[in-house]
């Protein structure tokens, strides 16, 4: 075996990419797939699948790609899971499986699962391989919500021979991948318009503008379908609470999102309008936080900064996120806190902080961040976007009282089944985590999809 | 994709659009909203539901044409279509618990408070109903509005119809010549939804507004339209449009209405 160090995925460069939003990491090329690939030991007792949310089985692919099998290596992860593009592209990888390779300390660093995995995805995508489906069995299936965990328990179904229908409020299918994460990040006609049309040539049908809870009853769907799988993700945004929130230059990173993600508004062309500020300060620091900072930075941003009240370590963002923002002069202002929004004639003209240390740690785990008292200043900003996490949508919540929610929220489940209080009325995703990850989302689809079909009846 | 049945021209600059919507118009209910893109790449532009038919499926919508999308509609002829429309959003006008109820309307607004002077009527407990505009040409339904109401009282600030002056003026004679009244509901621009409050404050009247906020998903995704009532952040999109218009703090409202006239179309990518 060899002890080479981990191949670097190719980018493009920091100077040109802020000024377009063609994705930055172009992944490996072949030589380099291959080369990464040979790095893997293929360990037998393969503790990566202890890190991966759904226990992808990484030694088998990776077996593939060592012999440049390509279809075989899409037929292997097919077996694990149905979104391999996005999740290679998406995944905090050095959080999960890649934490626990085995060449993580002394073997030239982990292996690049999360870049191999977006390999195998592409030549998926690029191949139009579609998965096969099993006979018609007349079974009728609810999917509400077109992100992540549902489409993924929208393609298990279908491919099980049942006739599934999803329901989508925007009149883009793709739930948080075509309105939050932006198209640096993931190309959205390459990437993820090319995974809904492997649902659509699975005969599953997407009827857009429909908000089930206003347009259609659940009562209705109930009806109608066998089983109802609710995927409606957190899409609520929180704020801070604090003085001057609501001045003209306040905004969710959602809606600084939305407007330019989902509505294109950064495109010379584009009816929605977005502001962006010269100088912009973007509260938190998870991977929603870096995209707006980044895009900002795209826009019109000549200071970005990212105000987080905690420090480097404790930042939830994708590493590779945090370094690409880096890369591209995203300025970070750690152990800081924002206390009030400074306003001129109704527009944000400041943002008054308090400097951060850490104490002792809290219940997450994390050193609590304490206030230094009198350590208050001013950061001269024109924008500020607020990405402090999200919650869930009350719409559901409203519209079927039958259904057990959290006092946070979020709907509870049987966690073996995904199956609500109500029977047939299944829920996985962000609708039942809280804001989470797009893995954790489809594999809720999937284990959703194998309890409706048990429950159905259906192979 | 929504047929464009009928297109009525009511005023100046204000057409009314009668559009097939049937999972829409069979689901909703006065006071309610929808989004609609005119066009494939359009923005998503949010209108109140003047009027529905559950039976032939279809909505009515009234468009001024005041900027971009607006005036891109106005442009669409009768059997061409919308892109797309989403709804009904929001939640519905409940005025049941009030027995005298004055609806207040102020240009495009009266379109607002037409299906509440119908259905009140039809329930038995007519409203008066005044209805204002800067000239009476801007007005329109005004026999519509006559046949249901119990009273029908117009403003016009020249003069040219009704009384001289603002919906107030003729609010403040309901109020002098002593009408009993529970609730105003007020529907037209921010700034005579604020000054109706401020009247009705001084005398203890219940007065709920509609607020035309800007936003973009509808569904309480993007927080664009929130707005402080009673000190809280309240969402227009979710939480109503409608709101107490004695706890609304419209100073801030009407900042933030403004917002995105100054800025339409001028952010865009760096470089190009």
């Amino acid at each position: 075996m060899n002890n080479s160090e981990r191949n670097k995925t190719i980018h493009q460069d920091p100077k040109e990419r802020i000024c377009n939003f063609k994705e930055v990491s172009l992944g490996f090329d072949e030589k380099l797939m291959l080369a990464e690939a040979d790095r893997c030991l293929g360990c037998k007792a393969a503790p990566c699948r202890k890190g991966c949310p759904v226990g992808i089985d990484i030694p088998a692919f990776i077996a593939r790609l060592k012999e440049n099998d390509m279809d075989g290596a899409v037929a292997q992860i097919s077996k694990d899971t149905l979104l391999p593009a996005i999740c290679g592209r998406v995944c905090p990888q050095e959080k999960q499986c890649e934490n626990f390779c085995v060449r993580k300390a002394k073997l030239g660093g982990s292996v690049a699962i999360g870049a191999l995995e977006r390999y195998v995805g592409d030549y998926a995508l690029k191949s139009g391989i579609v998965p096969e489906k099993k006979p018609e069995n007349g079974k009728k299936v609810a999917v509400i919500g077109s992100g992540p965990s549902g489409l993924t328990c929208a393609a298990d179904c279908a491919m099980r021979g049942m006739k599934v229908t999803i329901f989508e409020a925007f009149h883009k299918a793709g739930g948080v991948l075509v309105y939050g994460i932006p198209e640096f990040r993931l190309p959205k006609d390459d990437v993820v318009a090319k995974e809904i049309d492997k649902l659509i040539a699975l005969g599953v049908e997407i009827k857009l503008n429909t908000v089930v809870g206003k347009t259609i009853t659940i009562e209705e769907l109930q009806k109608e379908y066998d089983a109802i799988f609710i995927g409606t993700g957190a899409g609520l945004p929180q704020f801070m609470n604090i003085p001057g929130e609501n001045l003209n230059g306040v905004s969710s990173a959602n809606e600084f999102l939305t407007r330019v993600n989902l509505m294109k508004a950064y495109k010379e062309d584009a009816i929605t309008p977005v502001y962006c500020g010269k100088k912009v300060a973007v509260i938190g620091a998870g991977n929603v936080a870096m995209d707006a900072a980044r895009t900002a930075k795209r826009i019109n941003g000549e200071h970005v900064y990212i105000i987080y009240r905690r420090g480097r370590e404790e930042m939830p963002a994708r590493g590779e996120e945090i370094m690409h923002a880096e890369e591209e002069g995203i300025e970070f202002k750690l152990l800081t806190n924002p206390v009030e929004i400074l306003g001129q004639d109704g527009k944000v003209c400041g943002i008054k902080c308090i400097r951060m240390e850490l104490g002792e740690p809290d219940a997450s785990g994390r050193r609590r961040p304490v206030p230094v008292e009198g350590s208050e200043y001013v950061i001269d900003v024109d924008q500020v976007i607020v990405s402090l996490g999200t919650s869930p949508n009350p719409l559901i919540r409203k519209s079927c009282k039958d259904i057990e929610f959290s006092q946070k929220g979020t709907i509870i489940v049987n966690e073996e089944t995904m199956m609500t209080n109500v029977k047939g009325i299944y829920a996985g995703g962000d609708a039942v985590t809280g804001a989470a990850t797009v893995i954790l989302a489809m594999g809720a689809g999937r284990k959703a999809a194998k309890a409706i079909a048990e429950q159905l009846g259906v192979e | 994709m929504n047929k464009i049945l009928r297109i009525v021209d009511i005023a100046p600059r204000v057409k009314e659009y009668l559009i097939e919507a049937k999972e829409i118009a069979t689901h909703c209910k006065p006071g309610q909203f929808i989004i609609l893109r005119v066009d494939k790449e359009g923005e998503r532009v949010p209108f109140t539901i003047c009027d529905y038919d559950a039976e032939a499926g279809t909505v009515t919508l009234l468009v001024q044409d005041v900027g971009y999308s607006t005036h891109k509609m106005g442009k669409l002829k009768e059997g061409e279509f919308i892109h797309d429309m989403v709804g009904p959003l929001g939640n519905a006008t409940d005025l049941s618990e009030f027995e005298n109820v004055v609806l207040v309307g102020g240009g495009i607004g009266c379109a607002v408070i037409y299906p509440q002077a119908k259905l009140r009527k039809a329930q038995g407990k007519p409203c008066t109903t005044i209805i204002g505009a800067r000239t009476k040409e801007l007005l329109f339904s005004i026999e519509e509005f006559r046949e249901n109401s119990k009273e029908l009282l117009i403003a016009t600030d020249d003069g040219s119809l009704g009384t001289k002056g603002f919906v107030t003026t003729v609010l403040q004679g309901l109020i002098d010549r002593g009408e009993k009244i529970d609730c105003v509901f007020v529907v037209g621009p921010m700034i005579m939804m604020r000054n109706v409050s401020e009247l009705t404050r001084k005398y203890n009247i219940h007065t709920i507004v509609s607020m035309n906020s800007i936003m973009v998903d509808g569904t309480g995704m993007c927080g664009g339209c929130r707005l402080t009532v009673d000190g809280k952040t309240k969402y227009a999109c979710v939480d109503g449009p409608e709101f107490d218009g004695h706890k609304v703090d419209f100073a801030e409202a009407m900042n933030r209405s403004g917002f995105y006239r100054e800025h339409e179309g001028k952010c865009k990518l760096r470089g190009e």
